[in-house]
Formats: structure tokens, C-alpha cells, sequence
């Protein structure tokens, strides 16, 4: 028994590494900039040894809470803090966008490749009102679709999410009973179909069921070979979520971009927007502790000027110049 | 409890004692009894403490449906409206899929091991089933989704045409839901069953046996006249310890339940649980009045293992008294 | 008994051929499960990757070494704190435990067996996290250890019972004080299946991912003590199999393979090492 007890109090001593000079900043929140964040710490750890960000991707609504409670220096997020939010946070919080993405219709339909939604569309399956494929309305859309006599098996996110904001956000600016009867949040309660744990989970269940649609990141779509649907924008143009629809999305809200960049781009204007994109946002205060707001200060600027760079080999659309001109300018009001 | 390998008796020699004079070890004895006796209180203590800060945590639930939060059908998050009950619903009706797999194997399995087969058999076997209760949940959901689920899929229609006359039985094969879940926690809680039930049937007299034998009882006969009714009790305790496991299981649920907060009778139509419904959304619960349902759905759940296990203690409390 | 004899000999016949079938089903759960793992896993399994740190996505030659120890470092500190709780409640249950008292203490085991890990890990946050205000290896580490405390409080109570009475009787008659008899002679005997109840609990929470999500929090790098968050094998997984990316998915495979082959290894320990003494 004392021999095992020693063994083991051996492992735990050993299990922490003697280099303490390196600090240490720790930040948490959504899962959708995970990748990206794990490569930009990776990296800036390589150019500035003396520094290891940590991020655990435990999800938006975490990422908030976190930040709220300051169990964590730093959150991440996709869908922005409510006023109401902030307040309890202590009202000095910067929401700063460091990257942008699209989510996708995805669909499996046997024989369809192609296929083009609209907003009505999208909240029909989605309420529960068009349940075939070949409904009159879809083929509408798709005339040259051979659309089947097929049930649609809807599929959405279990586990709240950022993309369900996201999605649910579109669907509440481009339908008023969607708005009413549903309305927006990071879970809400589906009028139809069944819930995948994560991007994953719901990609999973459209690979695998013949009439499935679901809703992803537009990585989840290309890393899995999916079929996605183009979406019709505010100026009635099909445009599919790729990265040059979702940055003219940002660069038609960059005129419009409040101050503390707290901004829906859903439905954005604009010819080529494509009307289903996001802002990720990293959730900083203004007023660091012991210096970390410096570090992350630092951090920011690394960010911008080598980072952003990186986004389009990981799917996500860059900052536009523009917001990013406006970003570095906030950046520098860090202190602490 | 983990099923251990059966204990055998040991035995060691007293090393090392020196006697002690009289005064001084009653005082040395009481406080080694307080110390223990400590430590004891520190489980019901804990327990009580993870009550305490469920209760706390879901006061506002409680303040705003009242006991009507258990019977509530809608979960909507967005409105700030919450109700147990579909979650309640496809914890239970899971719990007792698994429960209906579960025990005949588990029984069938012990039987086989203590009355057929010989012992280096028997060992190996009965080793492969309680390892199967060290595979992590996590990899078990994964298993689940990727095999049991397009086999469930594949399964359903047939199982329809036969039996669709019952509502169980009906409705689109989707291979999610709360039949796949019940497959899954079978599988799960089958270590179980099978260990408690070959740890009682360990306990039949032989002399019992052996009379039914000598009137020329077959084996069969045996079993069912003698060792299944006299084991009985155990394997009803052993029942309810599975369904208390069970009934908290979270990661393997979720992945395959189809996560749905909707009661229908068809077991083919997805579902959820409560346990899955906190993993699935507790990191995500930006306003307080969802998170103060959530941790009233784990007040909830927390409740439920307490009867259950409850009913498990007592039948086990009954069982080992007249004995 | 009743019937005609050759009816009588088929029923006998066909149960016990069921109960057969019902053992064959049973056991080949564990070889389906171990050889999808095992199939899924070993392309991606290297010695590489378990002795670098993981890398960003795009990245070749990431590993999962700090995930490893973070493993290590938090089951092995939950084993210190719950090993002793749960060993001492059950010399209580065995040696005191008949009263009122000894079944509510049997019951909470109980009840805490069956709290799902999620909430168990809910518990440590608000307990420890929130008033540390930071995220830390110990509050994983006691999130599992209330995990590990009820198994292993009733394995002891079990072995414990084992000891025979004589031995007990015979030191008492010594003029032995009770705590040393309990201490020097009884749990001495019952070591080995002490040990066994111990190894068995660190291998279920072993593969705990529940419970460290709000404790233990996870780390890309290597940990820094006890008071800083740490990855661990099961968060890794996880993370990694929740992501789009195919090189990711291979690394959640592997990585689960590596915490079966531990667990396995673990389990089949505390059986082995209880073995030989029955052959005796």
C-alpha cells in the first residue's frame, strides 16, 4: 500500500516541470475559433518562449460565464455579450473580431448535388412546414433539381452552440414566425427534427441518413466531402458560404460596424454577401491584471499584423482591412 | 460497485504486536474509532453537500414552476420555459430497455459460468464481461454511433413489419433514439448483472442441489427449481444497483439518444435524458434561469438514484437478515 | 419434474444451450469493442506521439505526451485523496458498521456511485474553481477522487469481512489494543484486495471526460503544478474528435487506444495480482 502511495506521489512531483519562469495567460470559450486559436498560441509561444496562452474550446456560453466569473484572462465567443451581460461582467469588456466564418446548409438527397434556398425556405424545413423534398416550394427554387418524393429528416445542434446562433439569427431576420414562435439563442426549442452533439454529431447523422439537412461550419462541409446549398442574400443573388461570400458579408457591415463591434452580419447586404456568416469575437477588459492585459495587448498585435494571415488555410474568412484597421486602433487602449 | 474479482479468503500471520497495558489503549481505541467513524461521515457528507448546492443552484426553478417543473413538457430555452418531463420520460424508458437486454443475458451468463462450464472457461469468460466495464463511456459512444446505429437503422423496418401491431414498434428508421440508447446501456450495465447474479448463485447450498439431483432432476431442473428462485432476492438487488448506474450514464446516451425532448411511445423515435441533457447544454447555459433548470435536472436526477437505490438497499437489507 | 423424459432432456438441452449463447454474446462485446478500437487507433499509435506535444491543425508529428502525464498527474492525486478516504470509511463500515449510521454511510456510497459524473464535476467547479477563481489539476483531481471514494469504501467494507474472526480474536487475546489490531493485522490481510478495489476505482476514473471539462480544463502545453490547468487523455479525445479536421480525428483514435490499453493494463493488475493467492 505505502509502496504504490509512493509510487504515485512520485508521479504527481514529477508530472510538474521544473521551467516556472514561463507565464502563463489562460483563455476559454468557443469552440468554432478552437483551431485557429491552438495555432496562433502555438505559434506566438515559438516567436515569445516566455509566454503560453492556453484555450480550452468549452463553448461560447462557457467562454462568457468564465470571463464573467474571471476564472479565465481571456473568452471567446460567437455570439456577442448582452448589455445585460456585460454589466454583470463589470462593464469593462472590448469584444475584439479576430476571424470570420460561414455556416452551410448541408444536405444528403440522393441524386442531388446542387441545390439553392431561400429564407423561407430554410425556416419552413426548419418550422416543421415543408417536410418533403419535393415540395412545391423547393422545386420551385430548384427547377433543374430532381427533387424526390422523400420525408426531410431535419437536423440540428444538441449541445448549445454558437452556430445554432448563428443560424437561428438568419432565420429570425428572414422570418417573422420563425421570430415569433422560435426566436434566437444559442439552444433553442426546435419545432422539429433531432439534435447531434456538436458539428460533428450533426454531420455525422446527414453523412448517414438519405433526406437529412443539417446546418455546419462550412469546414465540417469540405473536410467531409458534403454536399452544400447556396443561400439566396438580401440582394437576391444565390451565393454559397464559401470564404469570399462570407468576407464581402464583413465588408458590407464594415461600413455599418458600431463602435464596440458588436454586430450581427446575418443577411448582410451587398451582391456577393452570403447571408449566413459570423464575427468570432475575443472577449478582453480594457483594464488588465498584473501586466496580463499587456501581454494580451501584445498578443492582439502579433494577431493582427501575422495571424490573420493564417485564417484561409483553416476555412475561416480574414478580417477585412478596413475592421482591421479599426481593431488595431481599440487594441491599443489595452492597459494593465 | 465495480464488479471485483470474486475475493478469497486470506489469511496472515499477527507480526510485530506488543500488548499494551489497559488504560491507555481504551483511550487509543476511541480515538482510531472517532477518526474512521470521520471519515465515514465525510461520503454522507459530500453527498449532502452535492444536494445542498444542487437545491441552491435551482432555487429559481423551483421558485418559478414549483413541482410542476417534473410534470412540464415544453424546454425552451429562448422563452425561459422549462419542464422535466420528456427527460424524465427517455431516462426511464431507456433504463428499463437496458434492464430488459440486460438482465436475461446477464442472468443466462452467470448461470452458464457457475453451473456449465469449466472453471478455466468459466474464469476467462466471466473476465472478458467485467472488463467490459472498465471501457471508458466516451469510447463506448463512439462505438455506438458508428456500428449500432446504421445496424439499429437497418433493423427497425423489419422489426416494424413484425411487430408494428404495438406502439413500440413504428414510425421512421432513423437508428437514433431511444432504443439504440437502451442497446447501449445494456451493454453497459451487463458487467454488473452478470457478476452480482454469479456471486449469488455462488451462494447455493450444494446440499439443496444435490437432493433435487439424487430424485433425477436434470441440470435445467436444477437451476430453475433450486438456484434461481433461492438467488432471487440478490439478483433483484442486483437490478436495481444496474438501473441506478443506468440511470446516470451520460456521454454514450448522448451521442446515440438523438437528443430530443419529446415523449412518443415508438422507441424508434429519438429521445433524451437527463443526464444528457445537462452534458449537452450546461457549458452553453448563458442565462441563469437555463442553467437553474439544468442543475434542477440534476437535482431531479439526483432524487431518482436516491429511491432507487433506496428500494435496491432494502431489498438487499431484507436479504441479508433472516440469512 | 414432470413430462416425458426425452421432452424433459431437449428443454434441459435448449436452456442450457441459451445460457451458452448468452455467455458467448456477452464476452465477444469486449473483443468487438478492443478490435474496433485497436483497428481505428494503431495506424496513428507511434512512439513519437506519445512523447511530443501536440500541434496546431496542418501540423505533422503532433503528439499527446503532456496528456499523458496531465493523466497521470490527475488520477494519481485523485488516488491520494480518495484511496485513503475511501479505505478509512471502510475499516469503519467492516469494524463498527452496524447501526443507523453505517447504513446511511452505505447508502450515500450508493447514491454517490450513481450521480452522473457531470454533475460530480459541477460540484468540484463551484467548490474549488470558483472561489480559487482559476482552473486547476487539483479540482479535477478531487472530482474524480469523489468518483473513486464510494467504490472504493464498499471494496474495503468487502475484503475487510473476508478476514476471519479468529485472526482478530487471537491478537485481541494478546492484550492488542483494537486500532492496532486493525491496523497491524487485519488490514495487512486484506491488502491485496484493498489494492485490487483501488486499482479498479483509478481505472474507472481513468476515463472520466465529464467531470474535468470545469476542473481540469485541458492545456495545449505541458502542465505547470497543481494549481494550473492540465490536459488530460480523455479532454484530449474529446476536443480532437469534436473537430472537422481527418489528421485530428486519426489523433482522437489513437488516443483512445492508449487510454484502453491503460485501463485494460490497470485492470488486469489488480486481478492478476489477486490471483496467485487463490491458487494457494
Amino acid at each position: 500500500m505505502k509502496r504504490i502511495l509512493t509510487i504515485l506521489a512520485a508521479a504527481v512531483l514529477s508530472a510538474a516541470p521544473a521551467a516556472a519562469q514561463v507565464r502563463v495567460l489562460n483563455g476559454a470559450g468557443s469552440t468554432f475559433g478552437f483551431p485557429i486559436y491552438s495555432k496562433w498560441f502555438s505559434e506566438y509561444h515559438k516567436a515569445k518562449p516566455g509566454l503560453q496562452i492556453n484555450y480550452a474550446s468549452i463553448g461560447s456560453g462557457g467562454g462568457i460565464r468564465q470571463f464573467t466569473e474571471k476564472t479565465v484572462d481571456f473568452g471567446a465567443t460567437d455570439g456577442p455579450m448582452t448589455d445585460e451581460q456585460i454589466q454583470k461582467a463589470g462593464g469593462d469588456v472590448l469584444h475584439l473580431p479576430t476571424v470570420l466564418g460561414g455556416v452551410v446548409p448541408i444536405f444528403n438527397v440522393p441524386g442531388v448535388k446542387d441545390l439553392r434556398f431561400d429564407g423561407a425556405a430554410l425556416a419552413g424545413i426548419y418550422l416543421g412546414k415543408i417536410a418533403k423534398w419535393n415540395d412545391p416550394l423547393l422545386v420551385k427554387l430548384n427547377p433543374k433539381a430532381k427533387l424526390p418524393d422523400m420525408p426531410i429528416m431535419v437536423v440540428h445542434r444538441a449541445d448549445g452552440s454558437g452556430t445554432t446562433y448563428c443560424f437561428v439569427d438568419y432565420l429570425s431576420k428572414v422570418s417573422p414566425e420563425w421570430k415569433k414562435s422560435v426566436g434566437l439563442g444559442t439552444s433553442v426549442n426546435w419545432p422539429v427534427g433531432m439534435g447531434g452533439k456538436g458539428s460533428e454529431g450533426v454531420t455525422g447523422l446527414v453523412k448517414q441518413n438519405p433526406g437529412a439537412i443539417g446546418y455546419v461550419e462550412l469546414i465540417y462541409a469540405l473536410q467531409n466531402g458534403l454536399s452544400y446549398a447556396s443561400v439566396r442574400n438580401r440582394a437576391g443573388l444565390f451565393v454559397k458560404g464559401t470564404l469570399a461570400g462570407v468576407t464581402a458579408a464583413a465588408a458590407g457591415a464594415a461600413r455599418t460596424m458600431p463602435k464596440d463591434f458588436r454586430v450581427s452580419i446575418t443577411n448582410a447586404p451587398g451582391r456577393g454577401s452570403y447571408p449566413i456568416s459570423t464575427f468570432t469575437w475575443l472577449l478582453v477588459r480594457r483594464h488588465g491584471q498584473d501586466g496580463k492585459g499587456v501581454e494580451i495587448r501584445d498578443f492582439l498585435r502579433w494577431m493582427l499584423k501575422h495571424g490573420e494571415g493564417e485564417a484561409a488555410a483553416l476555412g475561416y474568412a480574414p478580417l477585412p482591412g478596413a475592421v482591421k484597421a479599426r481593431v488595431a486602433k481599440v487594441v491599443e487602449t489595452i492597459q494593465g | 460497485m465495480t464488479p471485483a474479482a470474486a475475493p478469497e479468503r486470506t489469511s496472515s500471520g499477527a507480526r510485530g504486536l506488543v500488548p499494551v497495558p489497559g488504560p491507555r489503549e481504551r483511550a487509543g481505541d476511541r480515538l482510531f474509532r472517532l477518526i474512521v467513524t470521520g471519515f465515514a461521515l465525510l461520503t454522507l457528507a459530500t453527498v449532502a453537500a452535492l444536494a445542498w448546492q444542487l437545491t441552491r443552484g435551482s432555487l429559481g426553478t423551483w421558485r418559478a414552476f414549483g413541482a410542476s417543473f417534473l410534470w412540464g413538457r415544453t424546454w425552451d430555452p429562448v422563452n425561459d420555459v422549462f419542464g422535466a418531463l420528456p427527460f424524465l420520460y427517455g431516462t426511464l424508458v431507456t433504463s428499463l430497455i437496458a434492464l430488459l437486454i440486460a438482465v436475461p443475458l446477464g442472468v443466462g451468463t452467470a448461470v452458464f459460468l457457475t453451473e456449465l462450464a469449466p472453471r478455466r472457461l468459466a474464469s476467462a469468460v466471466g473476465f472478458a464481461v467485467e472488463l467490459l466495464a472498465a471501457v471508458p463511456s466516451v469510447i463506448l459512444g463512439l462505438m455506438g454511433m458508428y456500428l449500432l446505429v446504421p445496424a439499429v437503422r437497418f433493423v427497425e423496418p423489419s422489426l416494424e413489419r413484425w411487430l408494428g401491431f404495438l406502439p413500440f414498434f413504428r414510425g421512421a428508421a432513423y437508428g437514433l433514439g431511444l432504443l439504440t440508447a437502451g442497446l447501449i446501456l445494456s451493454l453497459m450495465i451487463l458487467p454488473y448483472v452478470t457478476a452480482i447474479t454469479r456471486d449469488v448463485l455462488a451462494t447455493v447450498p450444494r446440499s439443496l442441489k444435490e437432493a433435487l439431483y439424487a430424485l433425477g432432476a436434470t441440470r435445467w431442473e436444477v437451476v430453475r427449481g433450486v438456484s434461481l428462485p433461492y438467488a432471487r432476492p440478490g439478483i433483484l438487488g442486483a437490478v436495481f444497483l444496474a438501473l441506478g448506474r443506468a440511470l446516470g450514464e451520460t456521454m454514450a446516451v448522448t451521442m446515440v439518444i438523438g437528443n430530443t425532448p419529446r415523449i412518443s411511445a415508438s422507441l424508434f423515435s429519438p429521445g433524451y435524458s437527463m443526464a444528457a441533457v445537462i452534458a449537452n447544454e450546461l457549458a452553453e447555459a448563458v442565462s441563469d434561469a437555463h442553467l437553474s433548470a439544468l442543475i434542477a435536472i440534476g437535482l431531479t436526477l439526483l432524487g431518482v438514484t436516491i429511491v432507487v437505490n433506496g428500494l435496491a438497499r432494502l431489498l438487499i437489507y431484507r436479504l441479508e437478515r433472516p440469512r | 419434474m414432470s413430462g416425458h423424459p426425452a421432452r424433459r432432456k431437449r428443454t434441459n438441452a435448449l436452456m442450457l444451450g441459451l445460457t451458452a449463447l448468452c455467455a458467448l454474446l456477452s464476452a465477444s462485446a469486449l473483443f468487438a469493442i478492443l478490435g474496433y478500437i485497436a483497428w481505428k487507433g494503431a495506424s496513428a499509435v507511434s512512439w513519437a506521439f506519445l512523447t511530443r506535444l501536440p500541434v496546431p491543425v496542418g501540423e505533422t508529428g503532433g503528439g499527446i505526451a503532456n496528456s499523458v502525464l496531465g493523466s497521470l498527474e490527475v488520477v494519481g492525486l485523485a488516488a491520494l485523496i480518495g484511496v485513503p478516504v475511501g479505505v478509512l470509511g471502510g475499516v469503519y463500515l467492516a469494524e463498527y458498521g452496524r447501526g443507523r449510521l453505517a447504513f446511511w454511510v452505505r447508502y450515500a456510497a450508493d447514491v454517490l456511485n450513481g450521480v452522473p459524473s457531470i454533475v460530480v464535476g459541477l460540484f468540484a467547479y463551484a467548490l474549488i474553481v470558483l472561489p480559487m477563481k482559476r482552473f486547476s489539476a487539483l479540482s479535477g483531481s478531487v472530482a474524480l477522487s469523489v468518483i473513486m471514494v464510494p467504490v472504493v469504501l464498499r471494496s474495503t467494507e468487502d475484503f475487510l469481512r473476508l478476514v476471519p474472526g479468529t485472526i482478530r480474536e487471537a491478537a485481541l487475546a494478546l492484550g492488542v489494543p483494537r486500532w492496532k489490531v486493525t491496523l497491524r493485522v487485519v488490514l495487512p490481510s486484506a491488502s491485496r484486495g484493498i489494492l485490487t478495489g483501488a486499482l479498479l476505482a483509478v481505472s474507472r476514473v481513468a476515463g472520466e471526460t465529464a467531470p474535468l471539462i470545469f476542473t481540469a480544463f485541458g492545456n495545449t502545453f505541458w502542465g505547470r503544478g497543481l494549481l494550473e490547468p492540465v490536459a488530460t487523455l480523455p479532454l484530449t479525445i474529446y476536443n480532437y474528435a469534436i473537430s472537422p479536421y481527418d489528421d485530428w480525428h486519426r489523433q482522437a483514435w489513437a488516443a483512445a487506444l492508449v487510454l484502453m490499453l491503460f485501463v485494460l493494463a490497470v485492470n488486469l493488475a489488480a486481478r492478476l495480482w489477486l490471483r496467485p493467492r487463490a491458487a494457494n
